[in-house]
């Protein structure tokens, strides 16, 4: 029987009678990180990285959480784990298995571009690779944050010189940190909205230095020129009424497809992405040189070919991870 | 070209009108004579030829981005935009090149003549010398169908503010087929020289549809009443004892019609007369689908005149004795119109030209009735139009209203879905619907793209991705169990679709949530339209 395989409830190790990211709830679930796809409530207890605590404390409230660090291995019934750094958001890993000489790695979200916010992306020698495949497509491919940085500046610049506040949406974990600390603050102030600053709270609290934030509480008045960060859960019409005139931004890679970022209701799109875009998920593969793969959410099917085309043995599973991971925490102010 | 490329981005991005006039004027402002010629013709539908097939496009980016031609096309189904698709898998190219637009489209306008190896050697060139975002916007100009989120209005409105020429004047120094190959920004904008000008056409004036009841507008002697036909919105230009004939679309289709090429003998010199193409026999028009036959043909036989004669239904008289006579009033241009038409049946006995008739009424209840018979002759409804009113350029509100007859509806069920393009790419909203045969099979009959808010369409969208039954390429079929509402204009006998008959400009009125895929329309019952 192989060390994983994938179940109605998740992905299974069945020798160490743990799931990984477990869709259903299930006695012992090892999580890869505090996205809501990933971490659903109501398992018995979770192991994480002890980063991903107060982001779940957040989330689900008291829980069994156990907290590990990076490289620290954990033997389950003859099972060796130990979580890596992914690189996808604060306390991200992906979990590495040994069992009698065989090697897994669930990546779970990765990226490899550096976001000064979570632990880089390290590769883990496996002789199967789980990866994701939420942009895995050659026409993803990521242009250096630098330039991205230097283009919402620009735009924040240009609202604020027009005496508009401006908004960028984004998910509230990991990317709204992200724009927090690579925008430059001398432009104007930075509010962020409660969903934001809870999650900015716990990054602060694990010893994360973010930059100078100001919360949008209900009675709060930012001033043209100021810049917001909310979830785009947070996007009502009466919402924005609120901080008229204004311009609203979205920051996500999906805003490399230029008919996504027409739809969107923001006037502008950045493209700014916590997955590893087609040239990051293949260098991720290689260098990890498995031979297997096991190719999960996203364009699996396209992806998983191409791997076979290279020589891979790939293959697509089903799982119900999204491409868009929500967090669902309370919207209000 | 960077230029360019940057006010591509700038209209892209916004939706406000003013901005894009603004960005528009600003770009003409710093542009040479010779991209200024080539911008406005690209805005205004005037762009060259594709050089490559999309397949050609395909293999030569696939090649260039070493990745297998599956992959591309896998990626363009998702993206929804071979330009974007292409522009996307290359990476920036470090030496950006200086070439202007003009530049660039001469030498695809040169290349376009040359052998294959020599076109893809030239778009490979061009590939590996932009920025992606240089290189979608390339694609889009040479994928033979470049539109831009610009109206033709703002165009004209951008050139007025940079110009100073009024837009009445700029609007018609647009029309007609100058090409920028060999057309100079000073002769076609700033210049004004007539004898040039012997075959170019006004700009139509069109009419919204009416949203309020008959009696908002006012009292009934001040509106003319005529039927409004379905066939193809025409100018008939005569000037110089030569005849033009353009369609809606700025075509020039004089050569597709011989029928009117004896007129010369039967109008007046400097004659423009506004009105409907249609087939007309045995003193009635036949419906579009003849009009489409003829529409087709390359080549008007005798056995074709014959079987499909055509006539203009003529509306209003835009220029008389060679003098534009727009800003008279309707009542004025009518009785002109009346006088020609007269006279030319007068000078013999076979003159493919007939006066829609105004209808007389004195009460508003009576044009009901009027439209509802509409059919019975061939129309598709009803104009009004304001006696007092001046011919206007392009679409007012407030003069002119069709008023159409209601559509024919049908309950029908979504079978298959693919995605959109452009601004509905990677999204699934271009559907085909089905209808119940006799032997309780699914038959589709229409495809429809419109009608549903972008929350609907958000909504059919997830759902399509989770009720997928099979893919073929870009298409899903999806388990039977939406239903909506389609409204269509017309149907047919038709031997080419599978269901035998064939439907004139179907959209998605409403969905039917309250109704099971069991209790959709049946074929049968569509039939039985045909007939009526």
């Amino acid at each position: 029987m192989a060390l994983v395989e994938i179940t109605d409830y998740g992905l299974f190790c069945a020798q160490a009678g743990v799931y990984i990211d477990p869709w259903k709830p299930v006695e012992r679930a090892l999580i890869t990180h505090a996205h809501s796809d990933h971490a659903r409530y109501g398992h018995k207890s979770y192991l994480v990285h002890h980063h991903s605590i107060p982001l779940l404390q957040k989330r689900l409230g008291n829980q069994y959480y156990m907290g590990i660090e990076y490289g620290e291995l954990v033997n389950i019934n003859g099972v060796q784990f130990s979580f890596h750094p992914a690189g996808h958001v604060l306390g991200s890993a992906q979990i590495r298995l040994a069992y009698k000489g065989e090697i897994w790695c669930i990546s779970g979200d990765y990226k490899l571009q550096e976001d000064g916010v979570s632990m880089p992306f390290e590769p883990v020698k496996c002789n199967t690779f789980v990866t994701e495949s939420t942009f895995g497509l050659p026409v993803f491919n990521w242009a250096n944050p630098t330039k991205v940085f230097n283009e919402i500046n620009h735009w924040w610049h240009q609202q604020a010189s027009q005496k508009r506040t401006a908004i960028i949406f984004a998910y509230s974990l990991g990317k709204a940190q992200r724009i927090l600390k690579g925008i430059n603050h001398d432009i104007g102030k930075v509010w962020v909205h409660n969903a934001v600053h809870e999650l900015n709270e716990a990054h602060v609290q694990v010893g994360i230095k973010l930059k100078p934030w100001e919360v949008l509480t209900i009675d709060a008045k930012p001033q043209p020129g100021d810049l917001i960060i909310a979830p785009t859960s947070a996007e009502t019409e009466g919402w924005l009424k609120r901080f008229a005139p204004c311009a609203t931004a979205s920051a996500s890679g999906w805003m490399a497809i230029r008919g996504t970022r027409r739809r969107s209701s923001a006037d502008r799109g950045f493209v700014l992405s916590d997955h590893a875009d087609w040239i990051g998920l293949n260098t991720a593969i290689k260098s990890t040189q498995c031979e297997n793969v096991w190719v999960t959410h996203g364009y699996a099917a396209t992806f998983s070919k191409w791997l076979r085309e290279n020589g891979l043995n790939a293959i697509d599973i089903q799982t119900p991870f999204t491409d868009q991971p929500v967090m669902d925490l309370p919207t209000e102010n | 070209m960077k230029t360019f490329v940057d006010l591509f981005h700038q209209i892209d991005q916004t939706a406000k009108t003013t901005e894009k006039v603004e960005a528009l004027t600003s770009y003409l402002s710093s542009a040479s004579d010779e991209d200024k010629v080539w911008t406005i013709a690209l805005f205004t539908g005037k762009h060259p030829k594709r050089i490559a097939t999309s397949t050609q496009l395909k293999l030569w980016a696939a090649e260039l981005a070493q990745i297998p031609y599956w992959l591309i096309e896998e990626s363009h189904h998702i993206v929804g935009d071979l330009s974007e698709t292409i522009a996307n898998v290359l990476p920036d190219y470090p030496n950006p090149s200086n070439r202007s637009l003009s530049e660039w489209m001469l030498a695809l306008t040169a290349v376009k003549k040359q052998d294959e190896e020599r076109r893809k050697a030239f778009l490979i060139e061009a590939w590996t010398s932009f920025t992606k975002h240089e290189r979608f916007v390339f694609n889009k100009l040479t994928s033979g169908a470049f539109r831009m989120g610009v109206s033709q209005q703002l165009v004209v409105k951008a050139i007025t503010r940079h110009s100073g020429i009024p837009e009445n004047t700029i609007t018609h120094r647009l029309m007609g087929n100058w090409s920028p190959i060999d057309t100079n920004y000073h002769s076609l904008i700033v210049a004004s020289n007539p004898l040039d000008a012997i075959s170019k056409p006004y700009p139509f004036c069109l009419a919204y549809g009416l949203e309020t009841p008959l009696e908002t507008l006012g009292t009934t002697n001040e509106w003319q009443a005529e039927y409004k036909w379905d066939g193809i919105r025409a100018q008939l230009i005569l000037r110089n004892k030569e005849v033009f004939i353009w369609s809606r679309g700025e075509e020039l289709i004089t050569a597709q019609y011989p029928e009117f090429a004896n007129l010369p003998n039967n109008l007046p010199n400097g004659t423009v007369i506004d009105g409907e193409l249609l087939v007309y026999k045995d003193d009635r028009p036949l419906p579009f689908a003849a009009m489409q036959k003829r529409i087709g043909l390359k080549k008007v036989t005798a056995k074709n005149l014959a079987q499909s004669p055509i006539v203009l239904m003529a509306y209003d008289l835009l220029e008389y004795n060679g003098e534009d006579i727009r800003e008279q009033p309707l009542q004025t241009r009518r009785l002109l119109l009346q006088k020609l038409i007269e006279a030319a049946h007068e000078s013999s006995s076979d003159i493919p030209l007939h006066l829609s008739q105004a209808i007389a009424f004195d009460y508003w209840d009576q044009l009901v009735q009027e439209r509802s018979n509409a059919p019975t002759i061939g129309s598709e409804g009803l104009m009004l139009k304001r006696l007092s009113s001046i011919y206007e350029t392009g679409r007012k509100k407030g003069n002119w209203w069709k008023w159409k007859v209601d559509p024919m509806t049908v309950d029908a069920v979504l079978i298959y879905a693919q995605s959109g393009s452009g601004r509905r790419a990677n999204l699934y909203t271009d559907y085909t619907f089905a209808v119940w045969n006799e032997e309780g099979a699914l038959v589709p009959f229409a495809k429809a793209y419109s009608g549903l808010t972008d929350a609907e369409i958000k909504e059919v969208d997830q759902w399509i991705k989770k009720n997928t039954i099979d893919k073929f390429g870009p298409v899903r079929s999806v388990k039977a169990e939406l239903v909506f509402e389609i409204a269509f204009e017309a149907i047919q006998e038709s031997k080419r679709h599978k269901s035998g008959i064939a439907v004139r400009f179907p959209r998605i009125l409403r969905w039917r949530k309250d109704k099971p895929a069991s209790e959709a329309d049946t074929l049968e019952n569509l039939r039985k339209s045909i007939q009526q």
